[in-house]
C-alpha cells in the first residue's frame, strides 16, 4: 500500500504517494528527481547519501521517507543559490581540489554546511572528527579540509 | 524490504493501541532500516512512527538524577550538561555512537531495544542502576538494565511493550565514571571492546566500584570479581590492575571480522584499565574531554591512564 507524503525539499513542496519501507535516499532520488544524494554503501557507513533534516545531518539511505513528511530537507541541490552561484562551501572545494571522482562530496558538503552552521570557526580537528563519517577514497582528505577552512576563514 | 503497513502515531497511547494490533515502533531507524537494508531481518510487516509523540522527547531532571525520554538522541545526551557532569561515561558513550548523523536520528530507547552486545551506552545505563519504563495497552512496569537485555538482540520485553523512559538515579557524591572502547575509526563504528568504570571515592578509598564489559559475552554485564578488587582499596595502580585483570577473565569474546576472542579477551584488560582510570581521576574532580575514548589513543591527556 502507497502513503500520500509532502517532503519540503530545498524549500519547495513535493507530494509523493510511497510504500512505508521506502528510504528518504531512494524517494528523493527516485520520486523526487534530486539525485545529487548518492547511495553509496546503503549500510549508513560512507556518509555519501547525507542531507539535512529539520537543519541536521541524517544519512537519508537509512531514513524512512515517510518519516520526513511534512519535515524540512536540504539536498546538495539547496546549496548554490538560486542564480546558480556556488555556496562558499561548494566554491572552496574547487579552489583546494577537494573534488576528484566527486561521490561522495554531496554528502562531505552536507556535513561541512551543518558543521559550519554549528561552528562557524571549526579548527583542523573538529573539521576532520565532524567529516569522519564521510568516507572519500579519492582526495586523501587533505584538499577537503583545507576547503572548509577556506570556507571558514571567509564567512 | 516489507513493511506493509505504517500509522505515524501523535501519542504513546496511539503507539499501544497499534502495538497491540502487531505493529513495531520505529524512531530514527538507525537499526532497524540498516538492518532491512544489510538483509539482516526484514522491516516489519505493520510500523508505527514514534518520532511525532513529544511526550517521549526531551531530558528532563529528576530527584537530582534524569530521566532520558526513549527518544532522546544521543545528540540530546551529549548536548546536556548534567548527562556530562553527572553521567560522564554515558555521554562518553553516546559521544561515539555513529555519526554526527547517526547522533541526529539515533535514540536511546531505540538503542537498548536492538540490545546489541557491542551498543555502547549498555555499560553506563547498567553501572548507574538505570531503570526503563516498559508500557503496554494492558499496564506499565518497570525493569533494571541489567535484567533487561536477556542475550544478543533480545531484551525482557513483551510484544506489545513500549519502552517510554529511562531513569538515572542520582550518583553518590565523589563519583566519577568512564566509557572507554576499542575502535578502528572515530566514526560510525561499534565497539570491538568497551568497558565502563564508575568509581565513588571516599577520601582516598574506593567506596564503590561498578564495572561492565561490552562486546565481551552475549549481553552486557557488571563483573562482580573486578568491582571486589577495587572495593575498599586505596585506587592504587595494582588495585586498578587486579580490577581490569578481573574483567578481562570474566570476558568470554566471540572471533569475528572485527577481532579474535584473544585479541579481545588481551584488550579487555586493557579498556577497563583505562576506563577505571579516568573514572578515578574524574571522581577526584580531574577535567578529561568528552568522550573519553579517542583522548584516550592520543595526545590529550599524555596518553595516560
Amino acid at each position: 500500500m502507497r502513503y500520500d507524503a509532502t517532503l519540503n525539499v530545498n524549500g519547495r513542496a513535493y507530494p509523493v504517494a510511497i510504500e512505508p519501507g521506502r528510504t528518504l535516499l531512494s524517494v528523493l532520488r527516485g520520486e523526487v528527481g534530486l539525485t545529487g544524494a548518492k547511495e553509496g554503501c546503503d549500510d549508513s557507513e560512507c556518509g555519501a547519501c547525507m542531507v539535512l533534516l529539520d537543519g541536521q545531518p541524517v544519512n537519508s539511505c537509512s531514513y524512512l521517507a515517510l518519516q520526513a513528511d511534512g519535515r524540512e530537507i536540504v539536498t546538495i541541490e539547496g546549496l548554490a543559490g538560486e542564480d546558480g552561484e556556488l555556496h562558499p562551501l561548494q566554491q572552496a572545494f574547487l579552489d583546494q581540489g577537494g573534488v576528484q571522482c566527486g561521490f561522495c562530496t554531496p554528502g562531505m558538503l552536507i556535513s561541512a554546511k551543518a558543521l559550519l552552521d554549528r561552528n562557524p570557526s571549526p579548527d583542523e580537528d573538529e573539521i576532520r572528527l565532524a567529516l569522519s563519517g564521510n568516507l572519500c577514497r579519492c582526495t586523501g582528505y587533505s584538499g577537503i579540509v583545507r576547503a572548509v577552512q577556506a570556507a571558514a576563514a571567509q564567512s | 524490504m516489507s513493511a506493509q503497513s505504517y500509522t505515524a502515531a501523535a501519542s504513546v497511547d496511539e503507539v499501544l493501541e497499534a502495538m497491540a494490533a502487531g505493529a513495531r515502533p520505529i524512531a530514527g531507524g538507525t537499526d532497524l532500516v540498516v538492518g532491512a537494508r544489510g538483509g539482516k531481518a526484514p522491516l516489519p510487516d505493520a510500523l508505527v512512527a514514534i518520532h511525532r509523540v513529544s511526550e517521549l522527547r526531551g531530558i528532563r531532571e529528576q530527584d537530582g538524577g534524569l530521566v532520558l525520554g526513549a527518544l532522546a538522541t544521543h545528540a540530546d545526551i551529549v548536548a546536556s550538561s548534567t548527562a556530562c557532569e553527572l553521567f560522564t561515561a554515558l555521554a562518553d558513550a553516546s559521544a561515539i555512537v555513529g555519526s554526527h548523523a547517526t547522533r541526529n536520528a539515533g535514540t536511546i530507547g531505540g538503542n537498548v531495544m536492538n540490545a546489541s552486545p557491542a551498543m555502547e551506552t549498555g555499560g553506563p545505563l547498567i553501572c548507574f542502576d538505570a531503570v526503563a519504563t516498559l508500557r503496554s495497552a494492558s499496564g506499565t512496569r518497570r525493569v533494571g538494565l541489567a535484567d533487561l537485555f536477556t542475550g544478543p538482540g533480545r531484551t525482557a520485553a513483551e510484544p506489545g511493550e513500549l519502552l517510554t523512559e529511562i531513569a538515572l538515579p542520582a550518583p553518590a557524591p565523589g563519583t566519577g565514571s568512564c566509557y572507554a572502547r576499542l575502535e578502528y575509526r572515530r566514526q560510525m563504528e561499534i565497539a570491538i571492546v568497551g568497558a565502563t568504570a564508575v568509581v565513588t571515592l571516599d577520601g582516598g578509598t574506593v567506596r564503590d566500584a561498578r564495572i561492565a564489559i561490552t562486546a565481551l559475552a552475549p549481553t552486557i554485564h557488571r563483573v562482580a570479581e573486578a568491582e571486589q578488587a577495587l572495593n575498599g582499596s586505596d585506587a592504587s595502580d595494582a588495585a586498578v590492575r587486579a580490577a581490569a585483570d578481573a574483567a578481562a577473565s570474566a570476558s568470554r569474546p566471540i572471533s569475528d571480522v572485527r577481532g579474535s576472542a584473544d585479541y579481545r579477551r588481551a584488550m579487555a584488560a586493557v579498556l577497563t584499565r583505562r576506563a577505571i582510570g579516568t573514572a578515578i581521576a574524574r571522581a577526584r574532580g580531574g577535567r578529561f574531554p568528552i568522550p573519553a575514548s579517542p583522548a584516550l589513543h592520543g595526545a590529550v591527556n599524555g596518553g595516560r591512564a
